[in-house]
C-alpha cells in the first residue's frame, strides 16, 4: 500500500476503486488498467458505443497574452513548435509537436484557440518539463497557468454525440476539433470535439471538484461504460496514432514519424512564417527530401502478437535489422495482432513482407496502410 | 490429486501423468487472453522451463512446466479459442499433459489450502 499512497491521485480515483478497476501506476499516478468489463469488451464497447475515460493525468496549460491579442501567444508558442498556431481560429484545436535541435520530438499536445488565451494539453509523463519549456519560450509574451489539477474526461464512440447532447445540447453541433465553454449541469466545463482513438467524441475538461459529478452524470446513460488505459492503448494503436516514449521520442523527426500532416504550410518553406522552431533545418529538409526511415503499421501474418520492442528483419534468416516494432498487441476490432514501427524508406510500401523476431521465432509481418481501424471523426 | 504452483499452475495427475493449466486467479490477472503457443508432443522439459506462451491484449507471460516430464498432449482448442483458458481455466482451458520424470516430484508442490493462502 505504500507503493500506492506514493503515487498521485486524479479526481475521479475514488470512482475507479468504487467500479471495481485494476489500479496500475501510470507517469506518477495510479490510474485504472481496466474495470471489470475487461479489456477487450471496453475497446469493442467504445467503437459499438461510447466509452469513458480518465486522462485527467495529462497535462492541461493555460497562456495568457500580456498584450490581450492571442495572436501574440501563438507566435511566442510557435518558437517551440512547428505547427501554425497562429493561423488557428478561434474556437479551434489542432495537434502539435515540441521539436529539439535535432529534430526530434519532445512531446505532442493538442492545443486550442479560445479567443483570449491558448489552451494545451499535454502528456502527462512530459508535463513538467513542457511547462518549463513553455515558461522559457513564452514568459515575455504570456502568463502560463498550469492547471494540472484539473479534470479531463474523454468521451469516444458512436453514441458520444447521444449522451453528452443529452445534458449538454449544444454538444450536438460541434465539429471535429471545435472547442467551446459550455455549462453542464451548473458545472463551467471546456469541451474539444476530439480524442484520442479513432472515434469520435469529446474531451471534456472540468474543476476538480465537478469532476466526479460529471463522471457519474455521464455514466448514468446506459450507453456509456467507464473505460481502462489497456483498451485506451489498443484503441489508439488501431487508430495508427502514436504513443509518445514509444512511436515518438527525441529520436525520432516528424518526417521519419509519418507526421508531417501536423506540420502546416505557413511554417514550412517558404510559408509565411517558415522555420523558427528548434530543430527546423532537420525537419523542413526532411519534408523537402523525405526521411530515411519511416512509421509504418505493420500487420502480422500469425496470430501471435508482435510488441514493441520487437527487432525487424528483411529476411525469413539471417541478416541484419533493418528496424523494429515501437507498439504491438492485439486489435480487438480487426481480431487480429497489429503492430507499428520504423523500418527503411526503401521498405515502407504497404504490402512490404518483413519479419519481426518474436522469443527468437521470425515471425512474418506486412507493412499496413494506416490506420488499421478507419477513424469516424465528424468534420 | 489436485496440486498448484506458486506460478499459478494447476496440476490434475492421475498415475505418473499431470494434466497442467492455470489457475482462475491467474487468467483473471491475465485479462482476455487473445494468443496461445503450446510446446511440442514429445518436448521435455525441467521443472520451470518455459513450456507455453500467453498473450492478452496487452503483455505476454510464460507459462512454466511445473514438473520435470515430457509433453504427452496439448489442447489444441485453446489455439483455436484461447478465451476457453478465461471462462474455463481449470477444465476446457486445460494447456498440456505431461509425463511426470519422477510422480513423487509432485508432493512437494502446493495443496490447494495451501495456494489458497498463497493468492489471500
Amino acid at each position: 500500500m505504500t507503493h500506492t499512497e506514493e503515487l498521485l491521485k486524479t479526481p475521479l480515483h475514488a470512482l475507479h476503486l468504487e467500479l471495481g478497476a485494476r489500479m496500475v501506476p501510470f507517469a506518477g499516478y495510479d490510474m485504472p488498467v481496466q474495470y471489470p468489463l475487461g479489456v477487450m469488451k471496453e475497446h469493442l464497447h467504445t467503437r459499438s458505443h461510447a466509452g469513458l475515460f480518465d486522462v485527467s493525468h495529462m497535462g492541461q496549460i493555460l497562456l495568457r497574452p500580456k498584450s490581450g491579442d492571442v495572436r501574440d501567444a501563438a507566435l511566442a508558442l510557435e518558437t517551440i513548435t512547428p505547427v501554425d498556431v497562429a493561423g488557428l481560429g478561434e474556437g479551434r484545436q489542432r495537434y502539435g509537436l515540441f521539436t529539439n535541435e535535432t529534430g526530434g520530438l519532445k512531446d505532442d499536445f493538442m492545443v486550442a484557440n479560445r479567443g483570449d488565451h491558448l489552451y494545451l494539453v499535454v502528456n502527462a509523463a512530459c508535463k513538467h518539463q513542457d511547462l518549463a519549456l513553455i515558461e522559457v519560450a513564452v514568459s515575455d509574451a504570456c502568463d502560463v497557468e498550469a492547471r494540472f489539477d484539473r479534470g479531463l474526461l474523454a468521451l469516444q464512440g458512436p453514441m458520444a454525440e447521444d449522451a453528452l447532447s443529452a445534458i449538454a445540447p449544444e454538444a450536438a453541433d460541434m465539429r471535429f476539433m471545435d472547442v467551446r465553454l459550455i455549462d453542464i449541469k451548473g458545472m463551467e466545463t471546456v469541451v474539444s470535439r476530439s480524442g484520442y482513438t479513432g472515434e469520435d467524441g469529446y474531451e471534456i475538461s472540468v474543476a476538480a471538484e465537478d469532476a466526479d459529478r460529471l463522471a457519474r452524470l455521464l455514466l448514468d446513460d446506459e450507453r456509456v461504460e467507464a473505460i481502462g488505459l489497456g483498451a485506451r492503448d489498443s484503441l489508439r494503436l488501431e487508430a495508427g496514432l502514436c504513443l509518445y516514449g514509444n512511436d515518438i521520442g527525441p529520436d525520432t523527426t516528424p518526417a521519419e514519424a509519418a507526421l508531417t500532416w501536423a506540420i502546416q504550410k505557413a511554417r514550412r518553406g517558404d510559408g509565411e512564417r517558415e522555420g523558427g522552431f528548434p530543430g527546423d533545418r532537420v525537419i523542413l529538409g526532411q519534408l523537402a527530401r523525405g526521411a530515411d526511415r519511416k512509421r509504418v503499421g505493420l500487420s502480422p501474418e500469425g496470430k501471435a502478437p508482435v510488441r514493441g520492442g520487437a527487432r525487424l528483419f528483411a529476411g525469413a534468416e539471417g541478416g541484419e535489422p533493418v528496424g523494429a516494432v515501437t507498439s504491438g498487441g492485439f486489435g480487438p476490432s480487426l481480431e487480429a495482432p497489429v503492430a507499428m514501427g520504423y523500418v527503411p524508406a526503401a521498405l515502407s510500401e504497404p504490402g512490404t513482407r518483413l519479419y519481426a523476431d518474436v522469443r527468437g521465432k521470425r515471425l512474418p509481418v506486412v507493412v499496413a496502410t494506416l490506420p488499421f481501424v478507419p477513424n469516424t471523426y465528424k468534420r | 490429486m489436485l496440486k498448484f504452483t506458486e506460478d499459478h499452475e494447476w496440476l490434475k495427475i492421475d498415475g505418473d501423468v499431470a494434466t497442467v493449466g492455470i489457475t482462475a486467479h491467474a487468467a483473471e490477472q491475465l485479462g482476455d487472453l487473445v494468443f496461445v503457443e503450446l510446446p511440442d508432443v514429445g518436448s521435455r522439459f525441467e521443472k520451470g522451463g518455459e513450456a507455453s506462451t500467453v498473450e492478452s491484449v496487452k503483455a505476454a507471460s510464460d507459462v512454466y512446466c511445473p514438473l520435470a516430464g515430457e509433453i504427452v498432449a496439448v489442447n489444441e482448442d485453446i489455439v483455436g479459442d484461447p478465451s476457453l483458458v478465461n471462462t474455463d481455466p481449470t477444465g476446457a482451458g486445460w494447456f498440456f499433459k505431461l509425463k511426470l520424470a519422477d510422480p513423487s516430484d509432485a508432493d512437494a508442490l502446493l495443496d490447494e489450502a495451501a495456494y489458497n493462502s498463497l493468492i489471500g
